[in-house]
């Protein structure tokens, strides 16, 4: 007989052991899918993990997957302390491209080094407020959270529909729904010459320092910290509940408003209406593949970056439909909170029963 | 009686929790209509015990002879069939259902129609003397009418074995003088009683026979009426332990804490509202309020950290500033502590290090710069609270939950003790720890009075405000009683006040 | 506004509010258990694409319905071995279960986008269809929508006088007394996490043989999620979930209307409107913090472990 037993306290080692246990769980699990669907498993694998990165125009390409998940995902690490459920990063990377490219569109005949940062600086400021939009509506009317950021992701994706289609359409474009191409000043500078990596990799690796200073030094992060692990504990500390919700909502949606404006102003160079593969989706399963630790989230990242190159390589080498890449996300994320329970339990066969000193009951 | 076979008889019961023995070899005979008392303090096992006998919890070995005969009893639903009721010392109702449909979940298929099930629940409760209408929804009920709920769904259906866990914390005196006359009539009727408690006076009143549990173990048994207090102590608790000692009674000196009219709409749904409340908490005294839980003792606490924000001026005054309307953090500034009633949640965060647990409200002695933690400062502070609160744990480093509830009460205490607070606000401070434990709070409270800091106390256990206490009062139904030195009142007068009856006594 | 606008508004509300009441009522009983299962979404999609596939490869739409049901059912099985099994995070586990049937629904249905099907087809009941303005409404829909009333008025009275119904109440209220007295915690939860699956599944498929006969990626379009919402407007009331799927039916249809009223507003703009109208009413809804605490089940969200 298999059962559960409690630990008692939490076991450290296991919280970095499951996100492997899970990872390999995916894997495995993927080379079962292959065999199931006639492909060869080895094959299989091999086009996921290595194949996108075997020269260095692969490993460019897949820092310019890994910037937007990145920033959104570090970004998340903070809320998620605070256990303020934000699923609206996809919404609030969405806004942040819209804001952003607003302001590049405005800017489009202007020059000089201050036009990047302004564009940069719309596209943080609509993330931030997007996200910050949920922080009232929260603090004030006490609406969930986790339904009202997914609404906004919703209205987020129609408003840059509209927007497209309407507002900020290209009036040379032969009536295709996309903006005008950014002016050479709007644009993100690349960072190897040669490939497209650039410089939002630099802004999310600074994300992840920023973000590690703020959750492990600060005293501001000691009490988002306890916000999330005991509420009632932070009001009689004394720590101001709705303030640190407007903060750390604040922080996630900047980091997701940066990630958009990245986007756009990078990679893609203009607004389309599709400017993200589901990255604020990705960046969930990232935070909590990294146990919301800005380096566990690093590697989470490479990972998951990883699989979206990975599908869409199956896709080509294979013949199998690119949503591959969220099946294995949602199988990832699956395998992860079930390896979790050994944090808390370990596994015991039999009855077998450890006896040691008595103590309270509680 | 001693040639019959026992109704229940228990033989070698063990159980054991990861890093705990519950119980260890526990063996108990119960005759019919006998009252037999479960002696022990907390964390004794006792619990546990009668979750067993239940069917709650499965014994890992030992045997129960029912009437004589083995049984294995594997569910509540089993040990009710078998003539088996229990009250819970933490009720076992549902709010936001009526009388009639909570005792209609627990009886199963055997509930039939509600209407005459709910006129059974009239003649029943009536027969005992708790008188109950069956159309009410629980979260209308006093703690004492739904202890009564409780022993009624056990009446209802043929019992010949009752088990009652601490069933006087949750009551004031005269209501505890009630219950007793019921679990006296029913024991003449036949039925077995196993009264759990951890209070002597209560089980040398009431209990033919008492068998004394410590850490798992039965360390005695013997007639209560007959035995002296101070062996059967000595059973509970270890030859080694000191007993309480009395501590000198004194007279504060000028105001710290003054409340003023204090009103206030509870927002929780089945919250109390404070009404009128009136207070005086001078410096060098402890003063004691006394109450049934559930009487507005919560919403009077959040007023008093500033969890509840007020938003009028003058209601509550502390050394002559006006903190009404103060955050928690302003009023811990000016030298407020509090210790909470839930020690494991708001007093100490349970996945945190006790080193954390030490920032948690320390955090402005100051362990922080320039908005940076200062870990050594914190690791520093931890040290000082453990060592100099023998706080027994494996380290700074260890997680609070893994402390048990005693020691973590005392780091709870140590921590707002050793920042030198002007006033202390301490609710249920030795609420389910052991003796040990709780005579050294004790101490440090009276130890905290002696350097002039102003105490207020909220309990529920009116044992340790008569012991701790300089004044005392009650509070019900969100109102407070006049307070009185504590050497001028006594039991009956507080038991009063606790009931809403505030008359005082010409003394 | 002419007779038969206001008929041909209040038939399509109907038609569009069946879906969302499908998976709300499923939800709430399943968070009168005590239970959040955020996965609605993703069980939706998986019911679509399940009840879609079969129909299409078995013709036949009883298959693809019953289908439909399987597969909401294995996905909230999924569900409920991680929430209640393995103790695991609710709202962590409900998300994955989205993330997840999101990209399984995308992966098994890419070989079908666009295939078109014979959905299922309204029935008039004789006479009764004829009365003006409710006529068409009620008694000119497809089997699904009676269906929906069947189970709405099963609901209603599973609440309001059966033991069963006490016994979810009393578990989500309060497990640790249940547990007590002896009520079947976790296998009442399980259950009632299954039934929450089956009518996502029944749902979604719902939508992709009968509302709009194809599948699509991601056809639910946040459906799933504006059912959560739809729950908490409902106060966990049966006959105001009715309501309340009513209502968002009538904010979908919307851009419709104003059309067919002769407006010229961007469908892009309109298209955000349920999803503005769920954030409102959420809002107003929720504002009056004692009240919202009083109506939630009590031990909503929060995991159940029995110490045995």
């Amino acid at each position: 007989m298999i059962r559960l037993e409690p630990r008692g306290q939490q076991s450290k080692l296991m919280a970095w052991v499951s996100p492997l246990l899970a990872a390999l769980l995916m894997l495995a699990s993927g080379a079962i899918l292959f065999l199931a669907l006639g492909r060869d498993p080895v094959e299989g694998l091999y086009t996921l993990l290595i194949l996108p990165v075997q020269d260095l125009y692969g490993i460019s390409e897949l820092s310019v997957k890994a910037a937007p998940i990145l920033l959104c995902a570090v970004g998340l690490a903070v809320v998620f302390r605070a256990k303020i459920w934000n699923i609206g990063a996809e919404g609030q990377l969405l806004m942040g491209a819209l804001g952003g490219g607003y302001v590049a569109l405005k800017l489009i005949d202007a020059q000089g080094f201050w036009v990047l940062p302004a564009v940069l600086f719309g596209g943080i400021m609509s993330g931030m407020l997007w996200a910050m939009l949920a922080a009232w509506l929260k603090t004030a009317f006490n609406a969930n959270e986790i339904l009202t950021t997914i609404m906004l992701n919703y209205i987020a994706l129609n408003l840059l529909i509209y927007a497209v289609h309407g507002p900020l359409k290209d009036p040379d474009g032969y009536n295709f729904p996309e903006s005008a191409i950014f002016s050479y000043d709007a644009t993100l500078p690349i960072l190897i010459e040669g490939t497209r990596t650039h410089i939002g990799m630099a802004f999310a690796l600074f994300g992840v320092v920023v973000v590690w200073v703020l959750l492990s030094r600060s005293f501001l992060g000691f009490q988002i910290k306890v916000l999330g692990l005991d509420q009632s504990a932070a009001r009689l500390a004394g720590f101001r509940e709705k303030h640190l919700v407007w903060i750390s909502l604040g922080i996630s949606g900047a980091f997701a408003g940066l990630a958009g404006v990245s986007e756009v102003a990078g990679p893609i160079g203009q607004l389309v209406p599709q400017i993200s593969p589901g990255y604020g989706y990705a960046a969930i399963i990232v935070a909590f593949l990294g146990r919301l630790h800005p380096v566990g989230i690093l590697l989470a990242t490479l990972l998951m970056a990883l699989i979206y190159m990975g599908g869409e390589l199956a896709q080509i080498n294979l013949g199998l439909p690119v949503a591959l890449t969220g099946l294995f996300q949602g199988m990832l994320l699956f395998y992860l909170l079930a390896c979790d329970v050994l944090i808390n339990y370990r596994i015991r066969f039999g009855r077998s029963l450890p006896l040691t000193t008595t103590q309270g009951e509680r | 009686m001693s040639n019959q076979i026992p109704r229940l008889r228990l033989s070698g019961i063990t159980k054991t929790y990861p890093g705990c023995i519950a119980n260890d070899g526990v063996s108990l005979s119960l005759e019919a209509g006998e009252i037999h008392a479960l002696l022990g303090e907390n964390g004794a096992g006792k619990s546990t015990l009668m979750k067993i006998i239940y069917g709650v919890i499965k014994p890992d070995k030992g045997e129960l002879f029912w009437d004589g005969v083995p049984i294995e009893i594997s569910s509540p639903a089993e040990a009710r069939r078998n003539g088996i009721g229990m009250v819970f010392q933490h009720f076992s109702l549902f709010e936001t259902l009526s009388i009639t449909e909570n005792i209609a979940l627990a009886l199963g298929d055997e509930a039939g129609d509600l209407d005459r099930l709910a006129s059974r629940i009239k003649e029943v409760s009536q027969h005992y003397g708790m008188a109950l209408n069956p159309d009410r929804d629980v979260h209308t009920l006093s703690v004492g009418e739904r202890q009564r709920v409780e022993i009624v769904r056990c009446l209802i259906q043929p019992i010949s074995l009752l088990i009652l866990d601490e069933p006087t914390s949750v009551l004031t005196p005269q209501e505890v003088d009630a219950l007793f006359v019921t679990l006296r009539q029913l024991a003449n009727d036949g039925c077995t009683i196993l009264f759990i408690s951890h209070k002597l006076n209560e089980v040398k009143a009431l209990c033919h026979n008492a068998t004394i549990l410590r850490e798992g173990r039965v360390t005695g048994n013997c007639d209560p009426q007959i035995e002296s207090t101070t062996r059967i102590a000595g059973m509970m608790v270890g030859e080694d332990t000191p007993l309480s000692t009395e501590y000198p009674k004194v007279q504060g000196a000028e105001i710290a804490l003054e409340i003023s009219d204090l009103n206030l709409r509870s927002d929780e749904p089945f919250g109390t509202n404070l009404k009128h409340l009136n207070l005086q908490v001078r410096s060098g005294e402890i003063l004691g309020i006394a109450g049934v839980a559930g009487n507005g003792q919560e919403e009077f606490l959040a007023a008093l950290s500033g969890e509840t924000p007020l938003n009028q001026a003058k209601i509550i005054q502390f050394n002559g500033n006006d903190i009404s309307r103060f955050r928690p953090d302003q009023r811990r500034r000016l030298g407020v502590g509090f210790v909470p009633e839930e020690r494991l949640g708001r007093g100490a965060i349970p996945e945190m290090s006790l080193t954390e647990n030490a920032l948690l409200t320390g955090y402005d002695m100051p362990l922080k710069t320039a908005g940076m933690i200062n870990f050594s400062a914190c690791r520093s502070f931890a040290r000082k609270i453990v060592s100099s609160f023998k706080v027994r744990c494996s380290g700074i480093e260890s997680e609070a939950q893994s402390l048990s509830g005693g020691n973590l009460q005392k780091f709870i205490i140590g921590r707002e003790v050793l920042q030198s607070p002007k006033l202390l606000i301490a609710a249920h401070p030795t609420w389910g720890v052991d003796v040990g434990a709780a005579t050294a709070i004790h101490k440090s409270l009276i130890e905290l009075r002696n350097q002039g800091a102003a105490i207020l106390v909220i309990s529920e256990d009116i044992d340790e405000l008569f012991l701790i206490c300089d004044r005392l009062g009650a509070i019900c139904h969100g109102q407070l009683s006049p307070f009185k030195p504590t050497l001028e009142t006594d039991i009956s007068e507080i038991g009063r006040w606790m009931a809403g009856d505030f008359a005082t006594e010409v003394a | 506004m002419d007779i038969d606008l206001v008929t041909n508004i209040l038939y399509a509300m109907v038609r569009t509010g069946t879906p969302l009441l499908l998976v709300a009522l499923g939800e709430m009983v399943c968070e009168k258990s005590g239970v959040l299962n955020l996965g609605q979404e993703g069980m939706m999609l998986m019911g679509a694409v399940a009840g879609f596939v079969a129909a299409l490869l078995s013709g036949s739409l009883v298959i693809g319905f019953l289908l439909a049901i399987v597969a909401g059912v294995l996905m909230s099985a999924l569900f409920a071995i991680l929430a209640l099994g393995l103790t695991a995070n609710q709202v962590a586990t409900g998300l994955a279960l989205t993330i997840f049937g999101t990209g399984l629904s995308a992966f098994i249905g890419a070989d079908y986008v666009g295939h078109p099907i014979d959905g299922l087809e309204p029935i008039l009941i004789p006479l009764l269809f004829e009365i003006p303005i409710i006529g068409r409404m009620l008694f000119a829909q497809d089997l699904m929508v009676y269906l929906s009333f069947v189970i709405f008025i099963a609901i209603y009275a599973f609440f309001r006088w059966s033991r069963p119904g006490l016994i979810v109440k009393a578990v989500g209220e309060n497990p640790d007394a249940a547990n007590a007295i002896g009520l079947p915690v976790l296998k009442t939860r399980f259950l009632a996490i299954l039934f929450g699956g089956a009518m996502a599944g029944l749902a979604g498929g719902y939508l992709s043989l009968a509302y709009t006969p194809l599948w699509a990626e991601n056809m639910s379009a946040g459906r799933g999620w504006i059912a959560l919402a739809l729950v908490v407007f409902a106060s966990w009331k049966t006959e105001r979930v009715l309501l309340g799927a009513w209502l968002f039916g009538l904010a979908s249809i919307l851009h419709l209307v104003i059309q067919g009223l002769g407006y010229r507003v961007s469908p892009n703009l309109l298209a955000m409107l349920p999803y503005v109208a769920t954030i409102v009413v959420l809002v107003i809804l929720s504002s009056n913090s004692a009240r919202s605490k009083l109506v939630a089940p009590v031990s909503l969200g929060k995991p159940f472990h029995v110490s045995k």
